[in-house]
């Protein structure tokens, strides 16, 4: 009795196919999310365990005896070239250029976009093509320039001379997402704050930024990724102590004297990874959001 | 409180002629309200006297001052957005603060200024919300709250209602006319709207292609329109524009048409008579309620003509009749009752001393 009532109509053709649709469906994401995963799973694993065991176990297999000496290393042991004093004083170098870089660069790229919208001036579009351009010069042909002004500025082989280089880099981009943000930007609103009595950088200041949460979400994880993980600037123009993360994780790796140390080079690999994890998972959400809302008012 | 006035004001972009040379007076006190086609300039005309947009040619002035040169703020002038405007970061208290802040007034004053008009405009509950917690009405309400708090010397208003339900808007429309008629502004209002602007204004400019139509009161734009444009713009229906000639009778001189019927005459009134000869073709412009039927005590005395109803259309509060006169279609406005009805003939009363007669050439009134 209650076993007929339970069995519902023998499954058709039109409510089997959404079914198995479904469940392809989610059989490649999940082999998506394991090629994805496995990689970094490999890592972690590889950064908690000993050398030893690294050399005699599988890649897969779980440590026996987790502990963070590899990760104490890397952060104040490891050799970085000839100093051995791990990637702590990296990471602040990093630390100090991409913080920097990315907030000048953000606030150039708004002050732009708006005035590019908001205070049209004759050949305004132009000057909007010509930054737009600047998107498509390939870090190499600027090298060679560009070491010759750091040098004649005196920045050369420095982190305010970093700062410079990614600055000039990444406005275009910035100015690119803020100028669509702001072209979608009711102006009414800077109008009646005219009205209001307000100029032009009180309007930038109390109006259009704390209503650009979305846009500059977008730009400053953009913008932090690409900064934060830039090698060929930070290997070209910063040498000795002044050289950023992704230049340090190189070096630990490719030092050739003594044994390799996986476990530690793993920890270190993560631990200059881990900032832009951060950022991502802080601002995530907005970002999804905020390309949405570049998307469809851009 | 102030004046206004606008003197051969016009706007150009390149080789485009947007104003091709305005000139309004406004007086003190005085409620402008500004109508015309979409993309006629009115929103122009409105940011050129803010100052958001500069003047090509001509003068505009405030109390008798130029302001051509002065920047916004320094205009004393107030204006409320179609969007409203209001700025999305920002509580609807500082919202209303925001230009007293820039202009440096004082805290404690601005509080006051603030409390003041939120009791007027009944928005004392929502001061902490931000305008996206708002209904359509209510943020219409900060809008005006924000111009209001300022007392300018002259209130601009571009499209404030038009964002709203029909309901709203008339609410929101008598709202305004009690406010005007309390504070005794000086408004320049634009609307799409002809109720709006018959109801609002103490004078109406009536635009077309950057070219001002007729500037004069509701009772002037609607009764006496310069041209046939403004007698086809403002009312609903619209005036009926009948092709007709004018020829001598024996009580002076008539205009005759065509109906359904065979023809039909009218005899024209002493003022209009005067100003035409027979023979002369003009368009004989009647508003849908200068009709009448018999039955109607309003016809009596009238002259009359005999016509083939087409269709009739009730209101509720009148009755439409559809008719073909000198080969246009017209519209009658009867008593709801009137005795008429689809296909057959009825006679109708008309009242000439409301006819207007316009130049068929020309458009303009005769
Ligand atoms: N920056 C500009 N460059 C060129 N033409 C413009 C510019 N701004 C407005 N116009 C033109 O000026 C004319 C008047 O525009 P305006 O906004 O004043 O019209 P409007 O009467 O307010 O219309 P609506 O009732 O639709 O609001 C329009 O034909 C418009 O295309
Ligand atoms: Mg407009």
């Amino acid at each position: 009795m209650a076993e007929t009532l339970t069995q519902g109509p023998s499954p058709t053709p039109a409510t089997l196919l959404p079914a198995l649709g479904r469940a392809g469906l989610y059989g490649a994401l999940v082999v998506l999310a394991l090629v994805y995963a496995t990689p970094l799973f490999v890592m972690v694993i590889t950064s908690l365990k000993s050398l030893e065991e690294i050399r005699n176990g599988n890649l897969l297999s779980l440590p026996l005896s987790p502990n963070f000496d590899a990760w104490i290393k890397a952060w104040s042991g490891a050799c970085v070239g000839v100093a051995c004093e791990g990637v702590n004083r990296f990471f602040v170098n990093s630390v100090m250029m991409a913080v920097p870089s990315v907030a000048i660069s953000c606030l150039l790229g708004a002050l732009n976009g708006y005035a590019l919208t908001k205070w049209k001036f004759r050949g305004a579009d132009l000057v909007f093509a010509l930054i737009l351009f600047g998107c498509f010069i390939p870090f190499q042909i600027v090298l060679v320039p560009m070491a010759s002004v750091l040098g004649m500025l005196g920045l050369a082989s420095s982190t305010a001379g970093l700062v410079l280089v990614h600055v000039v880099y990444g406005v275009c981009f910035t100015t690119l997402f803020f100028r669509n943000y702001y072209a979608a930007f009711p102006s009414e609103l800077v109008k009646a704050a005219t009205i209001d009595g307000a100029g032009f950088l009180r309007i930038f200041w109390r109006i259009m930024l704390p209503n650009s949460l979305p846009i500059l979400v977008v730009t400053v994880i953009w913008q932090f990724t690409n900064i934060w993980n830039d090698f060929l600037f930070g290997a070209s123009f910063a040498s000795g102590t002044a050289q950023p993360m992704t230049v340090a994780l190189n070096n630990i790796v490719n030092t050739s004297t003594g044994v390799k140390e996986y476990n530690v080079d793993m920890a270190a690999a993560i631990i200059a990874a881990l900032p832009t994890l951060l950022v991502y998972v802080l601002a995530g959400r907005y970002f999804v959001r905020g390309l949405m809302a570049g998307a469809v008012k851009g | 409180m102030a004046s206004l006035s606008i003197r051969n004001v016009q706007k150009r972009y390149g080789a485009l002629d947007i104003l091709k040379g305005v000139d309004i007076d406004v007086g003190d006190g005085e409620f402008l309200v500004l109508v015309g086609p979409s993309g006629c300039g009115k929103s122009t005309l409105l940011n050129m006297i803010a100052g958001l947009d500069d003047i090509s040619a001509g003068e505009i002035a405030i109390d008798g001052r130029r302001v051509n040169e002065l920047h916004p703020k320094d205009r004393d002038i107030a204006m409320v957005f179609q969007s409203y405007a209001l700025y999305p970061n920002m509580s609807v208290r500082q919202n209303i603060a925001f230009g007293m802040e820039m202009r440096g007034v004082p805290k404690p004053e601005r509080e006051r200024a603030i409390g003041q008009v939120a009791k007027l405009l009944q928005i004392e509950p929502m001061l902490d919300r931000k305008p996206s917690q708002l209904s359509g009405g209510q943020r219409q309400r900060v809008a005006m709250g924000r111009a209001l708090v300022r007392n300018p010397k002259v209130f601009l208003f571009d499209e404030p209602l038009s964002n709203l339900d029909a309901k709203l808007r008339v609410e929101m429309r008598t709202e305004i006319k009690k406010l005007h008629q309390r504070l005794g502004a000086t408004i320049v209002y634009v609307t799409h709207d002809q109720i709006e602007a018959m109801t609002l204004a103490t004078r109406i400019a009536v635009m077309r292609g950057g070219e001002l139509q007729q500037l004069g009161t509701p009772h002037e734009i609607y009764t006496r329109p310069n041209n046939v444009f403004v007698a086809g713009f403002m009312g609903s229906p619209a005036m009926n524009l009948i092709p007709a000639l004018v020829s001598g009778g024996d009580g002076g001189p008539m205009v005759r048409f065509s109906t359904l019927d065979g023809g039909a005459g009218l005899a024209l009134g002493a003022d209009l008579a005067r100003r035409v000869r027979p023979g002369q073709e003009v368009l004989l412009g009647l508003r849908p309620e200068c009709f009448s039927d018999l039955g109607d005590e309003h016809s009596r005395g009238l002259p009359t003509f005999a016509c083939t109803v087409e269709l009739t259309e009730p209101t509720g509060a009148d009755l439409l009749a559809m008719l073909t006169l000198g080969g246009v279609e017209t519209v009658a406005r009867l008593r709801p009752d009137a005795a008429v009805h689809p296909g057959a003939s009825a006679v109708f009363a008309v009242d000439m001393t409301k006819a207007v007669l316009f130049d068929p050439a020309s458009g303009v009134r005769i």
